[in-house]
Order: C-alpha cells, then structure tokens, then sequence
C-alpha cells in the first residue's frame, strides 16, 4: 500500500518575509481595526476612567431607577420605548448671560464628546461600571456664562404625563413630586469629573438611560444623576432635590457615596456589583464601597472642613 | 320532607371529602411561587440583581401566605365551607416556610454571613427588628401544629398561643412598610387586608360575648 506523504506546503500559504519581520506592527493594526466598540473604549482608557470590568450593556439597560416610567428597575425599559427625544428643547435659566430655550443640537453643538467608564453607585446598595459618551459639564456651563453670583446649578427633568406613567398616578411613580429635580454647587458642577451624557456605550443614550441628556456625577449616589434634561437654572440658594424634599432624613442635597453614612433604612458599607451577582450563591458580586465612590482623590477638597455626616 | 333527602341521610351515602381530595392538589399549588422563583433562578431568567428578586419575592409570598392563613377563619364563617379550616395548617406551615426562605436570602446573599454586620442590622434597624419579630414568633406556631401539640397544650391553650400568628403577621407588615424607599402604597395595602382580617375576628367575638351575657 502506498502510504502518500502530503503536499509541501504551497507556496501561497507562506507568510512573506517582509511581513513576517513586521508581524508585530500588523498584529497591532489588525486589531485595533478589528477590536469591538467596548473592548476599544476600555484600551484607550484615560486619566478618569476605571479599567474595572464594563457591565453588560443588557444589565444596564434593564435594570434602571427612573420613577417617571415606574418603581420597578424593569419598568423604565419596558415603559419608555415610545419616548419622544426628538425634538428636544433646554430651558437656560436664572442668574446666566443669555437666559433662553435652546434646542439640543444648538445648545451642545461644537462641544467635543469624550468616552469615560465611571463606576456608578445606587443608594439601593448596587453598583455598575458604564462607559458614557457626553461632554463635561464645566464646558457647557462656561458657554452660557454664568453671573458671579450663582453659586448652585439647578436641574429639571421633563413633564410629559401623557409620556410617563409614573407621573400620571402615585401608585407607578413612588410618589415623589414632579418634575424630578436636582442641583449641584458650583465647583461641583465645574469639577473635571461631573459630566453630562449623551450616549453610552459607543452609542445614543437609550431612553431608559435618560435619553436624550442626563447628568452623571461618578461620586454622588445614581438619584443625583438627572435624566431626560429640559432645564438648566443658575441660583443663589441651595436647590431642593425631588429626594430631599419627599424624605430629608435619608436623602440630603450631596448625596456623596459614603461608606460610613447609613441610609436610615440600610448599611452603604457594601454594594452589589451588577452583572457579578449571577452567581450569587458564592457571594462574589459584594464589595466594599469607597469614600466617594472610589473618587477621593479627585474631589474629596471639594468638602474639606465639612462634616459629611451632617452634610449627606 | 323529600323523599331523597330523607334517603341519602338515613342510608348514609358517603360525603365528598374535601380535604381528602383538594390536599395534594393544594399542597402543590402553594409551592408554585418558589417553584417559578427556582426555576428562574437556575436558567437565568431574573434581572440584572437576582438577590433583590429572591429577597424581595420570598418576602412578599411570606405575607401573602399570612394572609391566606388568616382568611380561612373569616371565609369559612362567611360561607359555612367548614371544610375550609382542614387547609389552615398547611397554609400557615407554607408562610413558616418562605419566612425562613427569606431570612435564608437575607443571611446567605444578602449579608453573605457577615456576622458583625447583621448583629448592627438588628440593633440599629427598627424593620429589621420587626422581620425577627415576625419570623421568631412563628417558630412555636410551627412547632405546635400537630394533633400531638394539640392534645399535649388542651385546646384553648393552643388556641391561645395561636393567636401569636396576629402578632406575626402585624409585625411583618410593618416590616415591610418600614423598608421601602419611599412609597408606603403597598405595605399599606397588605396592612388594610390584614386589619380587615382581625377586625372581622374581633367583631365577630364582641358580639358573641354580648349574646352570652344576655
């Protein structure tokens, strides 16, 4: 029996030389041409982002706190799917230059977007770590200049009752009081790190994320990040928040992730990292909270000399 | 007098047996809800924080069985169905038993055994006070539900120690209305059931003493 050797190797399959010598500069190009949005968004990572494991997209898009669509963390992606984004309006008011109704694309146009993957921590005690698409805050807020005197930026989110079921009954909408408000201080508002999100992902913001436009401030608890933006007003008192003002015993103004400040209800000193729970039964998605949301070092002068437990 | 009834009396054709029958089938309907739970948690199905689902779903069938239990009473009352008071103990052996699901949740996923953090829980959290509460007062109920316990205790000191299952169920909503973030809607909706529940007993036990002092 003839036993036949295989065929050489054709000449075809041989890597040339040239390319063999610069196999690592093609193994380079190749990949970052061929690398997905995410895997991309976290190998350019820069000096705010953290390179902690993203959580999957399906996680933080259905599991969401936006009372407007309902209580339930499912309710915001199943009721928002027909939301309206387009057209959107922002009200600019108060203590600033030129108070007036923009449209969206007038009101951030020229404003460069940047990726940055923030951890974001809930006062419910969980936690993701989202890769948004916005621009900081600090540079809309100079566009509009600002008088001197405005000390707090103010924040509403839309009210659309035929939209949001929540707001038409208590019963969906937790009871909170409409439009959804929040507020920042100044230096807060012009910290380096407090952005305003218009994507996530690579992509448009979805709807139950706060589409078209929401705050993301990485040190504060999720509430303080407003959704679905439709006015910005400058002022010289502290605002009220919608949560200080429904329950100001477990909800204050700053809302600073805090391992050591209890919510009245629970602990804060440890969080449920979503995504890492799937196994549950081995504990593994728990871990600490950080002081600031793991953020000292960038704000933590922002309140030297106050007493956090006073100012929650 | 009809002829047939007088001949279904006096020759003693076997009545339908209820509990006999509507046992098993019962029996298995109560362990649909943590069968559903099971099976979404094994293949996936719960949301992005499966410990909430689990905890907060034993919670609220923990509940839902107290108020099963309760409206036995009332209902049998209500429809002379008194075959319905042979379910009771199943139904309040179901509540012991999410109960202690739920705590399980609580200790495993929830704290995940962080001993110092639970003793901190329980000093500092008036709702978790009330859980213990309401899950440590059913514990005798459990134990001294059988006939045996029945005979052993005389029937009106058994009946007596019973009535802790008020107290449990009381203490459980009032659990679950202090634990919510914010809007008390629910809680006060299981609370308006349960007082529904008692002030029919307390009613019903008013009027029976005032019949017996006439």
């Amino acid at each position: 029996m003839l036993v036949q050797r295989a065929a050489d190797i054709p000449s075809s399959e041989i890597t040339p030389e040239r390319i063999y010598q610069n196999r690592r500069e093609f193994i380079k190009a190749a990949s970052a041409f061929l690398l997905p949005t995410v895997a991309a968004l976290q190998s350019r990572s820069g000096p705010y982002d953290t390179n902690e494991k993203i959580t999957p997209y399906e996680d933080s898009t259905t599991y969401n706190n936006y009372y407007e669509f309902g209580t339930d963390r499912s309710d915001p992606s199943k009721n928002s799917v027909n939301f309206r984004v387009k057209p959107w309006t922002v009200s600019v008011e108060g203590l600033v230059k030129k108070p007036a109704t923009y449209d969206l694309g007038d009101l951030i146009k020229g404003l460069a977007l940047e990726d940055r993957v923030y951890r974001m921590r809930c006062v419910e005690r969980w936690s993701m770590v989202v890769p948004w698409r916005g621009f900081p805050l600090a540079n809309l807020v100079k566009r509009l200049e600002p008088a001197p005197s405005a000390r707090y930026v103010e924040f509403k989110t839309i009210v659309a009752r035929d939209q949001m079921p929540g707001q038409r009954s208590s019963f969906v909408g937790g009871g909170l009081n409409w439009p959804y408000t929040e507020g920042l201080r100044m230096d807060e508002a012009m910290h380096p790190l407090t952005l305003i999100a218009t994507g996530m992902y690579g992509k448009s913001l979805p709807n139950q994320n706060g589409a078209p436009m929401r705050l993301v401030v990485p040190w504060k608890y999720g509430f303080k990040g407003i959704k679905a933006i439709v006015a910005i007003r400058f002022v010289e008192q502290q605002p009220v928040s919608s949560w200080m003002e429904s329950w100001p015993q477990a909800y204050g103004f700053y809302a600073n992730v805090n391992p050591s400040v209890d919510h009245p209800r629970w602990s804060q000193a440890r969080e449920q990292r979503i995504g890492e729970t799937r196994n549950i039964f081995s504990g593994s998605g728990i871990r600490s909270t950080l002081m600031f949301n793991g953020y000292a070092d960038q704000v933590a002068h922002l309140y030297a000399g106050m007493d956090l437990r006073k100012n929650y | 007098m009809p002829e047939w009834t007088f001949v279904r009396i006096t020759e003693g054709e076997p009545h339908f047996d209820y509990h006999k029958t509507f046992k098993p089938i019962v029996f298995i309907t109560c362990l649909v809800p943590m069968s559903l739970l099971a099976w979404a948690t094994v293949s996936g199905r719960l949301s992005a924080n499966p410990l909430e689902d689990i905890r907060d779903t034993t919670g609220l069938w923990t509940l839902r069985f107290l108020i099963l239990t309760l409206s036995i009473t009332p209902l049998r009352r209500l429809t002379s169905w008194h075959a319905l008071i042979r379910f009771r103990r199943m139904l309040g052996l179901f509540a012991f038993f999410h109960a202690v699901l739920h705590f399980v949740t609580y200790v495993w996923l929830d704290q995940f055994f962080a001993f110092s953090e639970m003793v901190a829980d329980l000093t500092k959290r008036r709702f978790i006070m009330a859980g213990y509460a309401s899950l440590v007062l059913l514990i005798p109920l459990a134990v001294t539900s059988t006939k045996k316990w029945i005979g052993r205790l005389g029937g009106k000191r058994w009946q007596l120690l019973h009535r802790l299952v008020y107290v449990s169920a009381a203490a459980g909503v009032i659990h679950y209305f202090w634990r919510v973030k914010l809007n008390v809607d629910r809680p006060v909706l299981y609370g308006l059931v349960l007082t529904l529940l008692l002030a029919l007993r307390f009613r019903r036990k008013r009027r029976m003493d005032q019949t017996n002092e006439v």
